[in-house]
Parts: structure tokens; sequence; C-alpha cells
């Protein structure tokens, strides 16, 4: 499958030529396991698998859940009491569903922003990275519908929030909010296609997930130093990579084990941790609540939504350009989406040939910064719409665009680049012989 | 419609944020429960103390129709005997049924009724939809070993009236130092010897508030007890397979970090 040479299986016995003859499944299962990976990745490389059995958890336990929930506005509510209450271990597949979707979401950032510090989205893995984002887009759609779906006080004020930023869009919103919401408001209708949607959405995203893997698998993985595995020969990759299975496959189920055991303990002694108190409340659509904000992982973009009130003069002067059409709130869900379409264009945005952030010394500051300010405004995002935050919001949202769209070209053309290592190889053995007083320590159990 | 929405949409977006800030305005006292932190678990007396606060008591304006009677019994909770739960049931509730088309008394299967006869709020989940506590620095993070604070949030509620009143568009209003606005339209429930205890147990203001707080802790959450326990034993267990991992990938990795 991928551009490593490295020996591929071979059917032995009669049964196996008989198959593989007929349809080559057990070949493809083979080729993909033990594909050759680059053999310094590092502990960031862990996430894809943490993200995969997200995505498995969350598949399970929701087909489980979908079998004693009803969606409807008037049984919604009762019926999660009911899972709480009544199934048996009901109470335990909520929280694991619930708290899932932020392992998902936590797994998925770590994940993305190991992309952009190893420049992982860089030629030629542009596809795999844009594959990522339409995932990572799907998630999004994936966990506010599922938000929806307890029909809670938050559930119901958070999807009219939501669905409202549509309606900001200039002629054609309030129809599209309509056709999002099935009427003119948050109701039945919506929370019937909220919950089918909320089914369908996670088997495209397995779709997704596929095709993402095949694409890097085309192209062999990134790995920290950003210098691909040599392909000339077989020998010659061997020397840089070593099979995914048993080395990464262990590696990452232990990573993953670590995961969970903080993840358990969290779903065991603090499963509302994440959630919202107000959602405890069923949906009243008459009472609106004190606060409505929503989930951790939509904070940082939430804040860049608001960050453009009509008092930024970048907002008056596209006011005043379109006449009117493009107005505070409308700019707001524009830059909200175009945050997510900056980190998209990464690709093509930056101009430097060096791949890995490792060997670029300025280009470091700048995406550590770029680390403190999505942290920061993840924090804005959950703080009322007041001075001061609202002037860090929008400082928080002028860096995260300056970072695509200026710091990245321009970083390409003026900063000189430290030396990488010529091979894998190299610096694989590099960071061994750091390490290497441990090879002298007597390990008793050997 | 179409503006409605539009406004309602406005005002939700003006008010949104601050999940952190919510809860504030009202003073919320730290009590001390039994069912707090990892190992903490309910006082199975205290859960019937307060259940029977709720039944004389709050019961006459609240509702908990998310709770079946039967659970009454169940373990980890006040854990009557099944013959009590079906003596408390028909002595202390009616409930309509559409079969006879008539009200009959309460049998364990039922869930204890709803209540709106004054507009009240159901009790069920309110011990999880109210957040007492949001520390430290407002990350929450201090629930692991207090809880969410709905209990504390709660008991607060009921002890923190301090006997003003004001009328406010024909209503009466009660000031209370643990309600965010700082005026409650619930008029103060409970005072000494409210209840009478079994077994000469003084019933306290404070000791009712905390022990009605405590059952209704049950009531959102009654699968506490387990759920801790399977989170104990998952924690141990994903440990001990963390080890025997790592064990296992440093293994496998030696002749790959350290052929010569």
């Amino acid at each position: 499958m991928s551009g490593i040479p490295h020996d591929h299986y071979e059917p032995k016995t009669g049964p196996e030529r008989w198959l593989h003859k007929r349809l080559p499944i057990v070949g493809l299962l083979v080729d993909t396991i033990m594909i050759p990976t680059p053999k310094n990745l590092n502990w960031m490389w862990i996430w894809g698998i943490i993200l995969t059995f997200c995505l498995a958890l969350q598949i399970i336990t929701g087909i489980v859940l979908v079998m004693h929930y009803t969606p409807h506005v008037d049984m919604a509510f009762a019926s999660i009491e009911h899972i709480m209450r009544d199934v048996n271990g009901g109470f335990m597949l909520r929280y694991l569903h619930m708290n899932g979707a932020s392992l998902f979401f936590v797994a998925v950032y770590m994940h993305i922003f190991r992309g952009l510090y190893y420049g992982s989205y860089k030629s030629p893995r542009e596809v795999t990275w844009i594959i990522g984002m339409l995932i990572y887009l799907c998630m999004m759609g994936t966990a506010f519908m599922g938000y929806v779906l307890p029909w809670g006080q938050m559930s119901f004020w958070g999807a009219t929030v939501i669905t409202g930023l549509f309606g900001a869009i200039p002629f054609i919103g309030e129809p599209i909010q309509t056709w999002l919401l099935g009427g003119p408001a948050v109701d039945n209708a919506t929370l019937n296609r909220f919950f089918s949607l909320h089914y369908l959405l996670p088997f495209v995203i397995a779709a997704l997930v596929a095709v993402h893997i095949w694409a890097f698998h085309s192209t062999g993985n990134n790995n920290p130093t950003g210098v691909e595995v040599r392909r000339a020969s077989k020998a010659e990759a061997e020397k840089d990579t070593v099979p995914f299975w048993p080395y990464y496959v262990i590696k990452d189920v232990f990573a993953l084990a670590v995961i969970l055991a903080v993840f358990w303990a969290i779903v065991g002694f603090m499963p509302n941790y994440l959630g919202h108190p107000d959602n405890y409340i069923e949906a009243n659509p008459l009472a609106t609540p004190a606060h409505i904000v929503p989930e951790w992982y939509f904070l940082p973009f939430y804040a860049i939504l608001r960050a453009f009130t009509s008092e930024v003069w970048v907002v008056q002067i596209a006011s005043f350009i379109t006449g009117g059409i493009v107005d505070a709130k409308f700019f707001g869900v524009l830059a909200m989406f175009g945050a997510i379409i900056a980190m998209a264009l990464a690709p093509w945005l930056d101009t430097s040939s060096v791949r890995s952030g490792r060997y670029r010394p300025q280009f470091k500051w700048w995406f550590w910064l770029l680390v403190i300010d999505f942290i920061a405004l993840m924090w804005l995002g959950a703080m009322p719409a007041e001075e001061p935050y609202a002037s860090f919001s929008l400082i928080g949202a002028a860096y995260w665009f300056g970072y695509f769209f200026v710091i990245l070209p321009l970083l390409g053309v003026f900063e000189k680049p430290l030396p990488r290592p010529a091979t894998i190889e190299e610096d694989f053995e590099a960071h061994k012989a750091k390490t290497g007083g441990t090879k002298t320590v007597v390990n008793p159990a050997e | 419609m179409f503006k409605k929405l539009a406004l309602s949409t406005a005002i939700a977006l003006g008010l949104a944020g601050s999940a952190f800030a919510a809860g504030e305005g009202g003073h919320v006292e730290d009590y001390s429960f039994s069912f707090e932190g990892p190992f903490g678990t309910f006082d199975q007396d205290q859960l019937q103390r307060g259940l029977q606060v709720y039944t004389e008591v709050c019961s006459a304006c609240h509702g908990l129709r998310y709770v079946p009677l039967r659970t009454l019994s169940d373990d980890g909770g006040p854990s009557f005997s099944e013959d009590e739960v079906r003596a408390y049931a028909e002595q202390n509730f009616e409930v309509f049924d559409e079969e006879l088309d008539d009200f009959r008394p309460a049998i364990p299967t039922d869930h204890f009724p709803a209540n709106d006869s004054v507009g009240a709020p159901d009790l069920s989940m309110m011990a999880k939809a109210r957040a007492g506590f949001h520390g430290p620095y407002g990350t929450g993070l201090s629930q692991l070993f207090n809880g969410m604070g709905g209990a504390e949030y709660i008991a607060s509620i009921l002890t923190g009236y301090t006997g003003e009143e004001k009328t406010e568009a024909g209503a009466l209003f009660y000031e209370n130092t643990a309600f965010p606005s700082g005026w409650i339209s619930m008029a103060p429930p409970l005072m000494d010897d409210s209840v009478e205890y079994a077994g000469g147990y003084p019933a306290t203001l404070e000791h009712q508030a905390q022990d009605v707080a405590a059952f209704l802790m049950w009531t959102a959450e009654p699968k506490m007890m387990a759920r801790k326990h399977a989170g104990f034993v998952g924690v141990i267990f994903l440990t001990l397979l963390s080890v025997l991992l790592y064990l296992t990938n440093k293994r496998i990795w030696r002749p790959i970090k350290y052929k010569s």
C-alpha cells in the first residue's frame, strides 16, 4: 500500500491462496497492520489510536443508549432519567458516552496541534490534513447535535443560539435556519432530525477515518524530524522504520491504557464535571437560562465568534463596504468558520521548505504562542461578554488569523532553519546515544 | 415569530458565557457530607431522615416525578425493606390510575407524584441542577473532593433565610443569603422541630436541612455508590494493565533501541 518498500503478504496454505485469488482481504489487513512506520515517532503520535478508540466507544455506547432513548420533546428528558435509573448499567453507559465526547475532543486537539508543530500537513500529506479537518467538522456537528438530545435547558438554548448563527447569513439566513430546525423554532422536528443525524454522522466519520488512514498509508507517516523514510531499497527503508505491529500497536495501547485510567476516574468520580448543571432541568422554551455557554471544546471558536462586535473597526469597515450586509453578527459567524478554514489552509499558507518545527527556531515561538492563544480563547469563551474579556478575545482572534495568514507565509521566507539529520536512522541513533546511560543499567529481570 | 426568535437568540448571545460565574451572588455554605470524594458513601440513616423531611414538609409543594418509589429499597439508597416501601407509598401518596379512571393509593412501582400545585420546581435532579462550588479559580476541579455543591446549595437555601420580607409586583419575597438574587419566593419551609425524628435525634433546622439535602442528592444520583465502585475497580484494573503494557512495550523495543 505505501510507497515504502516492504514485504507483502503472501498466502502460504491452500485455503489462503484460494481466498487471496478471489478476495485479497487478508493481504489488505496484514499489509495495513504491518506498514513500515518511522522508528523515531514520539509520544505525540499516540493520539490517532486514542481517536479511533473514542469513535468505537461512542458508537458502541451510543447504539445501546439508543435502545432506551425516546426522541420526542415530551419524553426525551424522562427517557434519559430512565437510562440513569432503570437500565442495567445505564448510568455508566450514559456517563461514558457523555465524557467520551470530551476525551474525543482532547485527543483531536492534541492530534491537530501535533500536526501543526511537526508540519504533518505539508506536501505530500495535504489530502490527509484536509480529510482530517473534515472529520473534525463532522465531530463538531455530531457533538453539537448529541448535546441537544437530552433535551435539557442547555440543550434547547444551545441549539437555539447555534442555529441562530445560520440566521445571521444575509438574505438566505432565515430560510436556512427554518430548514435546519424544521420549523420557526427549536421543537420536536429539530430534536428528531438532530437525533437522526447524530446517529448518521459517526458512520460518515468512520468512513472518513478509513480514507484518512488510506491517505497517510500512501504517503507514509510523518515523524518528528520531518525527514522522509528512505525508499531506494527495502534494506534502506528497514533502517528507518519498524513494522506497525507489534512496535507501535503495543506502544499505543499502553498510552491508551494510561489515558483510560484517567478517563475512568473522571467518569467514576466526577462525571458531571464537564457538563452543565442547567442540563438537568428539562428544556423550557419560556425560560432562558441566565448563562448559555457551549461545551468546552467549542469555546475557542465561540470566543472568536463573540470577539467581533460592532465597535471593532474591521467590522465597521466591512459593514461600510458591503452597505450593511455584513453586520457584526454575520462578521462573527464568518470569523468563526474562517478560523477553522484558516487551519485547513495551513498546507498552502506555510511557505517553509522545512517540515518539522524542531528545526525551525523562530516558528517554535510562534507555535507555542498559538497554543497559549487557543487555551486563552477557550477560557475567554466561558467568560461573560463584557470588558476586559471582549478586548482579550479580539486580540486572541487576531493572533489566530495572524498566525495562519501572516506569520506562516512570512516565516518561510525569513527564517533560517537549523540543520536537519540526513536520515531518520541518524536521528534515532542520536537520541539513543543521549539515553545511552540506561544501556549499562543492569536489569535483574534479564 | 422570526423576530421573536431573533430576539431570543440575541438575548441568548448577549447573556452567553460565564458558566463558571453561574451561582455567584449567593453564599453557599460548605457543609461536610458523607458522600463527598471518590470514596464517599450515602449515610443510610441520613437518607431516611431526609425522606421524612421531604414527605412531611417539601412534598406539599414539590414533586419528585423522576424517582420510582421502589428505588427506596435499593442498595446504596435509604435501603428500606420492600414492605416498608409498600406501606410508605400507600400511606403518603395517591396517584391517578388511567385504567381505574380514578385516584388510588400509590404502590412501589409508581413514581413519587409530580406536584405542580403552586408552580414549585421538581426536586428529582435539583442537587445536580445547581452547582454551589466552582473553585479553584473557576475550574471546578474541587468537585473531585467536594462534589458539585448541589446538596450544599440546597442546605444553604433552607438555612439562609434572614427573616426579611418584601412585596414586589404583588408577590411576596423572602430574603435568602444563598439565593443568587438574594430574594426567593419560597417561604421559609423549615424551622427547628418541623419534623419529629425517630429515636430522639435532634431535629434542628441545620440537621433537617442537611438531611433533606442528602436525600435529594440521592434522588438526583441514585447510582452514585455503584458508579464510584465501578470507577475504583476500573482505575485499579487500568493501572495494572498500564504497568504490564509498559513492561511489554519496553521489552519489545529493547532490541531496536539497544542493538549495537
